[in-house]
């Protein structure tokens, strides 16, 4: 089975964020970046365990400038077999899902995975982008994933439920919590990933559809008010009279 | 030129995310002196939607859209939006738009923008809106560039409005038969509880500081009194003491409900994500050094166990006395 996870790399999720003076860009100085979360511990992890389980290769590929290739390497000491970089700005979901489109095409996988979002900028999109670009199904939010004689077998998250779903490969599925375990890599992973085939390839064209013009931070709470534990039904009044929620 | 706005039935009524997104796609039709319409698959009490602000209900129809399948309802979107030269079309941001949404998004090559917070700004051809970015820590506004735009809405982002108004029902047959879809649904598992979590006003949540699932009675009484959804920390749904979709924060659900009552949460970053949108947020924790406190607009510095009772009482109490 040949499987594509598709990483996106991400500032970790404790990471303080700031913006450029004007708040046009982000502020990357001093941030440390990770794999998005959804595509490392579940996307991945479950596409390892796959072929672990039923052989084939596992590739990564991540669409972003050269910065994201520390990234990269953990994916492949993660256990990936090889990784694709498209050199190219990760700055609109449409051209993102472009790019891996126009490298995919030809190559014949199996199974396509991409996280649930980016825990960057939270879009959803690029999977089922993927999908329509390359005339494939899609399954969203997939908490379950089993292949057997080329046939998926998948749990999803739906409105106010799970639905089980079969499809034949090949498709591409977003991967929520709960298809596999969070995975630390190993001494062994972290030695060969330095000698693992990472191929950059140049962008193709693509279509920027957005942009974002500028950033603001969350403001936070004023001061948070206290009720004495001795009173707590003050807190019911001050729900209704105060804040208005009751 | 329309604005076509996607609308669900759940439990025979229009869902509250669409009539959210209804709302908000008539706004923007009044700015642009068009009409919205309201895209239905399936029969219901469709009064509301014109009440919301539709003037105009397509029933989509095609014994293929049953189960709701992206790849057939992207298709019947699509044709709705040639048949009504749409040039906005509009979500909620909740399981179909995450999944349909950027779907029609690519077929149309529209620029969009999902999961947005507030009304677009409009000047001649410049159309931007904002969103919520890095999980609750800021919001960015986005330029979306293309003729065709695609919206999905964060729900509660609005309260719904329902004024006068009556939208005319019309039946709009789609044509699927060049489409097959490998996809079979094999078993749907419909969770029992009543409230939907990411449409519910109020939420009381519990975290590992309860100590147990034994002790989450009291949190779901609380909650029943309230009208409240009940939601928790991630390790809570990690331990199985509570189900995995009431799990909210950066791996769960996204919420943002008028009142979040936090009991027995640390308040890491990670769970904020999820819960920094609510309008006012409760903490209960003993722990005055808990990091909840700084992003809580009520405290109480104290034990649950004696707390929790004491809140049910009152809330009993408070709604005797309204009656
Ligand atoms: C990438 C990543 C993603 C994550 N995603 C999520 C997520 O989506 N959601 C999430 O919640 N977490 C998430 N986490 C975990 C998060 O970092 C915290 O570990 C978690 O939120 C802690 O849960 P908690 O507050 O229930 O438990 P704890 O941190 O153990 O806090 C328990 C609290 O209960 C209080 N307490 C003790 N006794 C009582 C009592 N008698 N009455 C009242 N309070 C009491 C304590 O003072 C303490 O503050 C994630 C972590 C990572 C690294
Ligand atoms: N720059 C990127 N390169 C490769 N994959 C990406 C990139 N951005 C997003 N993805 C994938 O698409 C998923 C959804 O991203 P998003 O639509 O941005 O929330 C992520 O979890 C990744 O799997």
């Amino acid at each position: 089975m040949k499987i594509l996870v598709c990483i996106s790399n991400v500032p970790d999720t404790t990471a303080k964020i700031s913006f450029s003076a004007d708040n046009t860009t982000f502020n990357a100085a001093g941030v440390q970046f990770i794999i998005n979360p959804y595509d490392e511990w579940f996307a991945l992890v479950r596409a390892l365990e796959l072929k672990e389980a039923q052989g084939g290769n596992v590739t990564i590929i991540h669409v972003g400038a050269v910065e994201s290739e520390a990234t990269i390497r953990k994916g492949l000491a993660i256990g990936a077999d090889d990784a694709v970089r498209i050199d190219a700005e990760p700055n609109d979901a449409f051209a993102v899902a472009e790019q891996i489109a126009a490298y995919a095409k030809d190559k014949g996988f199996d199974l396509i995975l991409v996280g649930k979002e980016t825990i960057s900028y939270n879009g959803s999109m690029v999977g089922a982008m993927l999908a329509e670009l390359m005339n494939l199904p899609y399954v969203s939010l997939a908490t379950k994933l089993d292949v057997t004689n080329s046939v998926a077998k998948i749990e999803h998250d739906i409105d106010g439920g799970i639905e089980v779903l079969e499809c034949a490969l090949p498709l591409v599925i977003s991967a929520n919590k709960g298809m596999a375990e969070q995975r630390i890599p190993n001494m062994k992973g972290i030695m060969s990933a330095r000698t693992k085939p990472l191929l950059v390839v140049p962008p193709a064209a693509a279509d920027k559809l957005t942009s974002i013009t500028s950033f603001t931070l969350t403001a936070g709470r004023t001061d948070c008010k206290y009720i004495d534990a001795a009173t707590p039904e003050k807190l019911i009044e001050l729900l209704h009279t105060e804040a208005k929620v009751i | 030129m329309s604005i076509l706005i996607y609308t669900e039935i759940a439990k025979g009524k229009i869902k509250k995310s669409s009539l959210e997104a209804v709302n908000y796609g008539s706004r923007i039709a009044a700015q642009l002196n068009t009409t919205a319409t309201a895209l239905v698959v399936g029969d219901a009490e469709f009064s509301d939607l014109g009440k919301a602000g539709a003037k105009k209900v397509l029933k989509l129809k095609n014994d293929k859209l049953s189960n709701l399948s992206g790849l057939f309802l992207t298709a019947a979107i699509e044709q709705a939006v040639v048949a009504e030269n749409a040039t906005i079309i509009i979500f909620a941001h909740d399981f179909t738009g995450k999944e349909v949404a950027p779907r029609l998004a690519a077929k149309l090559k529209a620029g969009i923008v999902a999961g947005a917070v507030d009304n677009p700004t409009i000047s001649g051809d410049s159309f931007s809106v904002k969103k919520i970015v890095f999980s609750g820590k800021a919001v960015a506004t986005y330029v979306i560039n293309s003729t065709q735009k695609v919206i999905s809405l964060l729900p509660n982002s609005f309260p719904v409005e329902l004024m006068d108004g009556t939208a005319e029902i019309v039946d709009f047959t789609v044509n699927l038969d060049a489409l097959n879809s490998p996809i079979k649904v094999l078993e749907v598992k419909k969770e029992t509880s009543e409230l939907n979590l990411t449409e519910a006003e109020l939420v009381v949540s519990g975290g590992r500081g309860l100590k147990g699932p034994e002790n989450w009675g009291m949190i779901e009484e609380l909650a029943k009194e309230l009208g409240a959804a009940t939601a928790c920390s991630r390790p809570v749904a990690d331990m199985d003491w509570r189900p995995h979709h009431e799990h909210v924060g950066q791996t769960g659900f996204a919420i943002r409900p008028d009142l979040y009552i936090a009991i027995g949460i640390s308040g890491a970053i990670q769970h904020l994500a999820g819960v920094s949108g609510s309008k006012t947020i409760v903490v209960i924790n003993p722990d005055k050094e808990a990091p909840f406190f700084k992003s809580a607009d009520y405290g109480i510095v104290g034990d649950a166990f004696e707390i929790v009772p004491k809140l049910i009482a009152a809330v009993k109490h408070f709604k005797a006395n309204q009656n």
